[in-house]
């Protein structure tokens, strides 16, 4: 993930340490200083990510990294970047939770990464790699989402993915968007008008109404734009997991083996859980005969599967939170619970 | 699943060497063009505390990069074994550090491979690859990799500072190969 985030030219990485992502700072320490970037280990998550609304306010690709406690400090500055309309991409590698909770791979920052996390009425792209080459993939791909949209991008990843090993061929970055100049960054006024990115608007009454509104047209362009999925085995499958990230992957390999069985089960797994990829999952629904949710928490990812089946099958669930993992075996057993 | 897929479990002290051991697996297994998901597990200990690697090989993709059954263990010390033993498939492969692990396997469908690696490491003259020579001995039963691939993988791996431990290690696999060739 750190060496996708330079070869797409990120330029700017804060952080403050936190198991189970210290890899991804330790990594930039080293490599930044070699393409002439900066290197901060802020003196805390809130400044941390205080550095990246300033960075990227000057144009600068950036980005920081935490994890679920971590997060959680970040999210005044998040909805500060939402609002001044300023891209930089953000890694949560969740850990077991709530409070300091604990260091295993886990879900449950779910509600906080697609539903808002800090205070006002802001989206972020959130991004949900299952394997390391998609993990490198999907953060090159962060940082053009970032700047076409002017969007906080969050990539959601966990304990599992963060510390896992696997081959990843390191190929250069290839713009999958063409960006706009930016028109809006502070880089120096002379010769032209001040610019101002503002987080507060008093003036006029209604400033505030206005800047929801287009932000809301901003959400709603990539709510069409962007709904990334990968459908498993779903054409012919009576009974299809719903499942992102890591635990898509256990699932898959149940799949596998209930396919041998004989089992016709099937994966639709989110690429993007913001925006969630409602109108593929309503496809999905027209021909299965009920879904299977699994999430590492206790049902959250649940209700948005729900919601975007508008509740039209049964949707029966697999998940605990605080650090469970799930296991081939453990899936294979509720899918020939559930299938009869 | 039809393709071939091996769950491996290297397990020891926390400074045997567990993760470079399963890096090494990794790294030779990228050489051979298999797939491989690697994972460690050190949880909150530290050296002299129990760690675990754990390495998926296939020919396929690899879905779920948990071990929860290994096809194969190498365990390197007694408490591993203690917590290993029970997880192991049926019919599994176990190579034992016979020099630190004092009992024996209980399981009776286990297909086990007793190598004095610590012992042959120290005759080597650094006890510290004792790893490696059980990894010869891994190679040598499993058929799994080749000896050229894991040499690559640790010339890789001890490129630079560590460049003179590239003699010992390779002296250490071939002990290890050596050691299952010649018990068989």
């Amino acid at each position: 993930m750190s060496e996708a985030a330079i070869q797409a030219g990120c330029r700017f990485f804060a952080g403050y340490p936190i198991t189970p992502q210290n890899e991804v700072p330790e990594y930039m320490s080293r490599r930044m200083p070699e393409v002439g970037g900066v290197f901060v280990q802020a003196e805390s998550e809130l400044a941390a990510i205080s550095m990246i609304f300033g960075a990227s306010a000057t144009g600068t690709r950036c980005m920081t990294s935490s994890s679920s406690p971590g997060i959680s400090l970040k999210q005044e500055g998040i909805s500060y970047i939402a609002a001044g309309e300023l891209p930089c991409v953000i890694a949560n590698m969740q850990r077991g939770g709530p409070g300091l909770g604990n260091i295993r791979a886990s879900q449950a920052d779910y509600y906080q990464a697609v539903k808002g996390g800090g205070h006002g009425d802001y989206r972020l792209i959130v991004l949900a790699p299952a394997t390391l080459p998609e993990l490198y993939k999907l953060t090159q791909n962060a940082f053009d989402y970032a700047d076409y949209y002017r969007i906080p991008v969050m990539i959601l990843g966990d304990g599992i993915l963060a510390q896992m090993a696997e081959p990843v061929e390191l190929t250069p970055y290839k713009p999958i968007l063409k960006i706009p100049k930016k028109d809006y960054i502070l880089d120096g006024c002379q010769g032209r008008e001040p610019r101002v990115i503002k987080t507060l608007m008093l003036n006029p009454t209604d400033a505030l109404v206005t800047h929801n509104i287009n932000m809301q047209k901003k959400h709603e362009k990539i709510t069409a734009d962007l709904q990334l999925v990968e459908n498993y085995m779903t054409e012919d499958a009576e009974v299809v997991i719903a499942a992102y990230g890591m635990t898509a992957r256990v699932a898959k390999g149940a799949i596998q083996i209930a396919r041998d069985k004989g089992l016709k089960v099937g994966l639709i797994r989110p690429i993007t859980v913001w925006p969630f990829p409602d109108k593929a999952m309503m496809e999905v629904a027209k021909t299965v005969r009920k879904f299977l949710v699994v999430e590492m928490s206790n049902g959250q990812f649940i209700d948005d599967v729900k919601l975007a089946i508008q509740c039209s099958k049964p949707v029966e669930f697999q998940g605990i939170g605080g650090g469970w993992y799930p296991s081939v075996e453990g899936i294979l057993e509720k899918i020939e619970e559930i299938y009869k | 699943m039809a393709d071939k897929t091996t769950q491996i479990v290297i397990a020891g002290f926390g400074g045997q060497g567990i993760v470079l051991t399963g890096n090494i697996i990794a790294r030779a297994c990228v050489m051979e063009d298999k797939h491989v998901a690697g994972m460690i597990s050190y949880g909150v200990e530290m050296r002299g505390g129990t760690a675990n690697a754990t390495v998926v090989i296939s020919d396929s993709e690899i879905a779920s990069p948990f071990v929860s059954k290994p096809d194969v263990a190498i365990i390197l010390n007694q408490p591993s074994l203690d917590k290993f033993e029970s997880q192991i498939a049926k019919n599994g492969i176990v190579i034992l550090n016979s020099s630190m692990i004092t009992r024996d396997v209980e399981r009776e469908d286990l297909d086990v491979v007793h190598v004095e690696a610590a012992e042959i490491a120290r005759w080597l003259g650094n006890a510290r690859v004792a790893n490696v020579v059980a990894l010869g001995a891994f190679i040598a039963k499993t058929g799994i990799l080749k000896t050229r691939s894991i040499d690559k993988a640790i010339e890789q791996l001890f490129a630079k500072k560590k460049a003179a431990l590239i003699t010992i290690n390779k002296k250490a696999l071939v002990e290890g190969i050596k050691a299952v060739t010649k018990s068989n």
